[in-house]
């Protein structure tokens, strides 16, 4: 900590340094002066503000794998496909839980060419470590009724992120509700 | 540098030695200094030169891709008081539970990684004064936790390839991996033995997640629970010799707290009271101090405490850092 400072400034004085050294060979050559814009800065007044707007010039159309992957981001910002919830400490689907795969399914069954995966997610109140766990099973249940809904296993993957991530930060009940969660995520399509 | 040492009691100098070292790093040679201090006059292997390797979210940048608002966990490691905090992966995505080498050298850790379809966690080792990367686990299912036998032959981790969360034996560069535990239920968060010769972990066989304490040779035979007062439990980390004990996260309250249990009697202590919730111990290669992660001063950060639950001292501040991991 101690040496930090004086390398710090030692560093400083050699950019400085730097700086002079580059900006000596413009000054010694006859340059013309116009083109030299970094040896003239110093010397002309500040500019004077421009009232009328430039022109904005025309943004080039974009790639096709650009817009593609846009579309995937904005399709599951606004995902057709429902989370699944948990109870505490559960890796069961419940009644809401089986009817929230359902209708992925449906959409799944719709969109063939997509690719999901199923994000395992747990609430704060378990350990860092057991809800990796806990979070696998979860994706996996949520998985495995999927598949047994008709969706071809090679269409869905799992991954678990414990409790990483809570979608609500909270501290409440009701935020925990929401962070035990299997999360669909459109990977392809 | 020369360093003298005199007994004030005794008026005999007790040690003497003198080091030479570049002048930029005055504190590697104030650490070795301590470390011999210790080892001759303590026969207690110091920990000055030591590293907490943990995971942090301090840089606030933003994943990137299908998912949404969600800060980039790295690897960083800081020497053993918090000075000179350092990044380890750069990946920009997420990186978590780091595990060290029993010869300081090697960072392994659970990367997430952009796999053609999504999110996938994996193991990754960094060679961290090399710039290498192994990744022993090769992508085969999800794999977690991964755990250095102390002789350093071997690594312990849990797997899903198999259908649910086991835990797996292989050696370091991932060949001759064979499956420890074989249950429906979940057998995850594996630690080493002294010895190299048995592995604790936990499994919530015994009910439906209430994760509880067990050890099993590391050839599979010899399964045993442990029994701990608490219904759910969680990071067993067995204490380097010659302590005969392993620390613990256990449900304490509505959070959690780090206990300790001791092998030779089968009795539980306690380490931290419920200032906040305490996870995930870690000890120090002598055994007296416990790296931890608390959110007792808000969000989760690295403290070390002495194994007798004194001298607590906090390790990081900037951002959110969790999961540490002490180094030899």
């Amino acid at each position: 900590m101690m040496t930090r400072r004086p390398i710090a400034l030692v560093a400083l004085l050699m950019l400085f340094a730097a700086g002079c050294g580059k900006k000596q060979p413009p000054l010694a050559t006859p340059a013309p002066p116009p083109a030299d814009r970094t040896a003239a800065a110093p010397v002309t007044p500040p500019p004077t503000r421009v009232e009328t707007p430039l022109p904005v010039p025309a943004q080039p159309p974009l790639a096709d794998d650009t817009v593609a992957s846009r579309t995937l981001d904005d399709l599951n910002r606004d995902s057709p496909l429902r989370p699944v919830f948990f109870q505490v400490d559960s890796a069961e689907l419940d009644d809401a839980g089986r009817a929230a795969v359902g209708a992925n399914a449906e959409i799944l069954k719709k969109n063939a060419t997509w690719i999901v995966t199923i994000e395992g997610h747990c609430d704060e109140r378990g350990s860092a470590e057991y809800n990796l766990a806990l979070g696998d099973r979860r994706a996996v249940a949520a998985r495995t009724f999927l598949v047994s809904l008709g969706i071809a296993p090679n269409r869905v993957r799992t991954v678990s992120y414990g409790k990483e991530f809570p979608f609500d930060p909270g501290h409440t009940e009701e935020a925990w509700s929401k962070n035990r969660r299997g999360h669909f995520v459109i990977t392809s399509r | 540098m020369q360093i003298r040492l005199f007994s004030v009691r005794t008026r005999q100098q007790v040690f003497a030695q003198e080091y030479t070292a570049p002048a930029a790093n005055p504190r590697q040679v104030a650490h070795t200094i301590a470390d011999e201090i210790h080892m001759q006059q303590r026969r207690l292997r110091g920990v000055a030169r030591t590293k907490i390797a943990f995971v942090s979210d301090r840089t606030r940048e933003r994943q990137t891709g299908t998912v949404q608002n969600r800060d980039v966990k790295e690897i960083w490691m800081a020497d053993y008081d918090g000075a000179n905090q350092r990044r380890i992966t750069i990946t920009r995505d997420t990186n978590l539970n780091p595990a060290w080498s029993p010869d300081a050298r090697t960072l392994a850790y659970t990367s997430y990684r952009r796999v053609p379809t999504g999110g996938q966690a994996d193991i990754f080792e960094s060679r961290i004064y090399q710039g290498l990367l192994d990744n022993p686990t090769k992508g085969i299912g999800e794999n977690h936790l991964v755990a250095y036998s102390p002789d350093g032959s071997k690594i312990a981790f849990t797997s899903n390839r198999d259908g649910n969360p086991e835990i797996y034996v292989a050696n370091r560069d991932g060949s001759a991996l064979r499956r420890l535990t074989n249950h429906p239920a979940g057998d995850t968060s594996a630690t080493w033995s002294p010895s190299s010769a048995q592995i604790a972990f936990i499994s919530d066989r015994t009910g439906t997640n209430q994760p509880q304490l067990y050890v099993v040779n590391a050839d599979g035979s010899g399964l045993r629970r442990l029994s701990v007062p608490e219904s759910y439990v969680d990071k067993p980390t067995w204490a380097p010799a010659p302590y005969n004990e392993i620390a613990y996260t256990a449900r304490s309250g509505g959070g959690f707290d780090i206990r300790v249990y001791e092998l030779s009697s089968g009795q539980t202590r306690q380490v931290t009271f419920g200032e906040g919730s305490n996870e995930s111990p870690s000890y120090s290669a002598n055994g007296t101090h416990i790296a931890f992660m608390s959110s007792r001063f808000g969000r989760y950060q690295i403290f070390t405490i002495g194994r007798d639950g004194r001298g607590l001292k906090q390790v990081t501040r900037e951002g959110t850092n969790q999961t540490p991991a002490w180094s030899n």
